[in-house]
């Protein structure tokens, strides 16, 4: 088996392990994480296709290394605008909660 | 099995392990901490897939201040109402989801042992046209010539990212300054850190921009590690956030893609229009490009982790 | 001569490993986080120190062997600091 094979599995099961845990997570702070595991997943096929494509003397193709820098960027700034929107939504619905009803017991903070 | 290949099995497993670790860890801490590692074991990856810029970025930008903006919510979220047991998914979905992800891992492996042959590459372009950019990092000479419209719209990316965390303010917190990282208790051990890694770390930075012309590195590299040094400044309270309705941090953000699209619209004026370099004469202009860009990089990156501002109505 | 000198990058090299290998234990072993803390420290310090020193023999030139230095230091500085931080704050917690 070569190295680039070997990472590409190592990719598909990233992926997979990324696309349950976005599903079946609860908490959306969990559902976040999952999703960049997702991201990583798929940056790391690209790097197994930019690494098949070495050629002229250089170790991987640049094209496809070029984009997964991108995409790393791209990816945390939409987890950074992510993860603003829940900090707000929560600081929004605690102080709808504080305000309306009284106190309740929240359930337990498990996942799935 | 040679020792590379026994190496590349271990660091595959160890970021599965770690990947299921992030998923079904109990508490949203472990899960991060997780996460972390999980990046810097990816970034060893990536060296051993010969991709040395991608593996820094990785550790810098994905590990890194990923992990940074996860922890402070992490903090944050836990002062707030855990989540209600009734939203817990039942047996059925969990199956499912199981099969679903199966599925789609089984079609990705398949197409990692069945891939094309010869496989397709742009290598040989790509370091043909390099000598007359002057530029010696093929990679640099993609994210800066070759498909810098992609860089362009990165870097926009980055700043409507930032303004739609500054649009989650307060109405009465409009321009002011954020809220600094950490939990604000002086501490003589992150104080000696906030001042002496700061000078080494800003040499860093920069070296690592100027070395990525001809080895690896570049402005997003470079760029985080001096945001990384700002907000080690900020939680060490030897600085304040500044107010982000501030000209001056406006100005700061955006010069950047600014001067990419001066030059961009400059380049109307030579055969192949927007964003084209004067032949033989790109090297000068690519350096003035990526300076801009690692100014604003920084700024960004610190801006997007601070988040959106707190504070009463100063300016 | 490099037969001596790749000698010696394998045996300080080992030796370094040997004790990452100490403070992993130590890690998952130890029943306390400030000895756990402890543990840490030897892969920081002795462990990094004597890979960075079998390494020296194959840098190539003096600035490289510099800056493989600068990184064991940088290592030790952020180690050390960590440490102190973590352990202020478990101490504050009990």
């Amino acid at each position: 088996m070569s190295e680039a094979a070997l990472y590409g599995l190592c990719s598909a099961v990233l992926v997979g392990i990324g696309l349950y845990g976005t599903i079946v997570q609860p908490e959306p702070l969990r559902k976040i994480l999952a999703f960049n595991i997702l991201g990583s997943g798929t940056f790391l096929l690209f790097g197994v296709i930019a690494r098949r494509g070495a050629a002229a003397g250089m170790g991987g193709d640049p094209v496809p290394q070029a984009m997964v820098i991108t995409g790393l960027v791209v990816a945390f700034s939409a987890t950074a605008l992510a993860v603003a929107l829940l900090l707000r939504l929560h600081g929004a619905a605690d102080k709808a909660d504080a305000a309306q009803t009284p106190r309740r017991l929240g359930g337990k903070a498990s996942g799935c | 099995m040679s020792v590379g290949l026994a190496l590349d099995a271990g660091l595959a497993l160890l970021a599965s392990v770690l990947a299921l670790w992030v998923v079904v860890a109990r508490q949203a801490f472990a899960a991060v901490v997780g996460f972390v590692a999980f990046g810097l074991v990816l970034s060893l990856a990536w060296v051993r897939l010969a991709a040395v810029d991608v593996s820094m970025t990785e550790a810098a930008i994905g590990s890194g201040v990923t992990g940074a903006v996860m922890l402070t919510a992490v903090t944050r979220l836990r002062r707030m109402r855990p989540v209600a047991a009734a939203e817990r998914c039942g047996r059925w979905t969990r199956t499912i989801s199981i099969a679903a992800s199966g599925l789609v891992s089984a079609g990705l492996a398949a197409l990692a042992f069945s891939p094309t042959d010869p496989a397709p590459t742009l290598a040989p372009q790509a370091a043909a046209a390099l000598p007359e950019l002057g530029v010696g990092n093929a990679i640099t000479g993609t994210l800066l010539a070759y498909r810098s419209v992609d860089t362009l719209l990165e870097k926009i990316v980055l700043l409507l990212a930032l303004a739609g965390i500054w649009s989650l303010a307060r109405d009465s917190a409009w321009g002011a300054r954020p809220a600094p990282p950490g939990s604000g208790r002086r501490d003589d051990t992150l104080t000696l850190l906030g001042q002496v890694l700061p000078p080494l770390g800003i040499v860093v930075g920069i070296y690592i921009v100027w070395v990525g012309a001809d080895a690896p590195g570049g402005a997003f590299q470079g760029g985080a590690i001096l945001a990384a040094m700002w907000i080690l400044v900020l939680m060490a309270r030897l600085a304040d956030p500044p107010a982000v309705g501030r000209i001056g941090v406006r100005l700061a953000a955006t010069i950047g893609p600014i001067v990419f699209l001066a030059i961009g619209f400059a380049g109307f004026a030579l055969p192949g229009g927007f964003l084209s370099y004067p032949p033989g004469f790109a090297k000068p202009f690519i350096i003035v490009i990526e300076v801009a860009l690692t100014f604003s990089i920084a700024v960004v990156l610190g801006l997007l982790v601070l988040g959106p501002p707190v504070r009463g109505t100063e300016r | 001569m490099s037969v001596l000198r790749d000698l010696a990058t394998i045996v300080l090299v080992s030796a370094g490993a040997v004790f990452f290998l100490a403070g992993t234990a130590g890690l998952l072993r130890f029943p306390d986080p400030l000895t756990r803390l402890h543990a840490l420290t030897k892969a920081d310090n002795l462990g990094l120190g004597l890979m960075v020193i079998g390494l020296l023999p194959q840098a190539e030139g003096i600035l490289a062997g510099l800056k493989l230095v600068v990184v064991w230091l940088l290592a030790q500085l952020a180690g050390a600091s960590a440490t102190r931080l973590v352990a202020r704050a478990v101490r504050r917690q009990s």
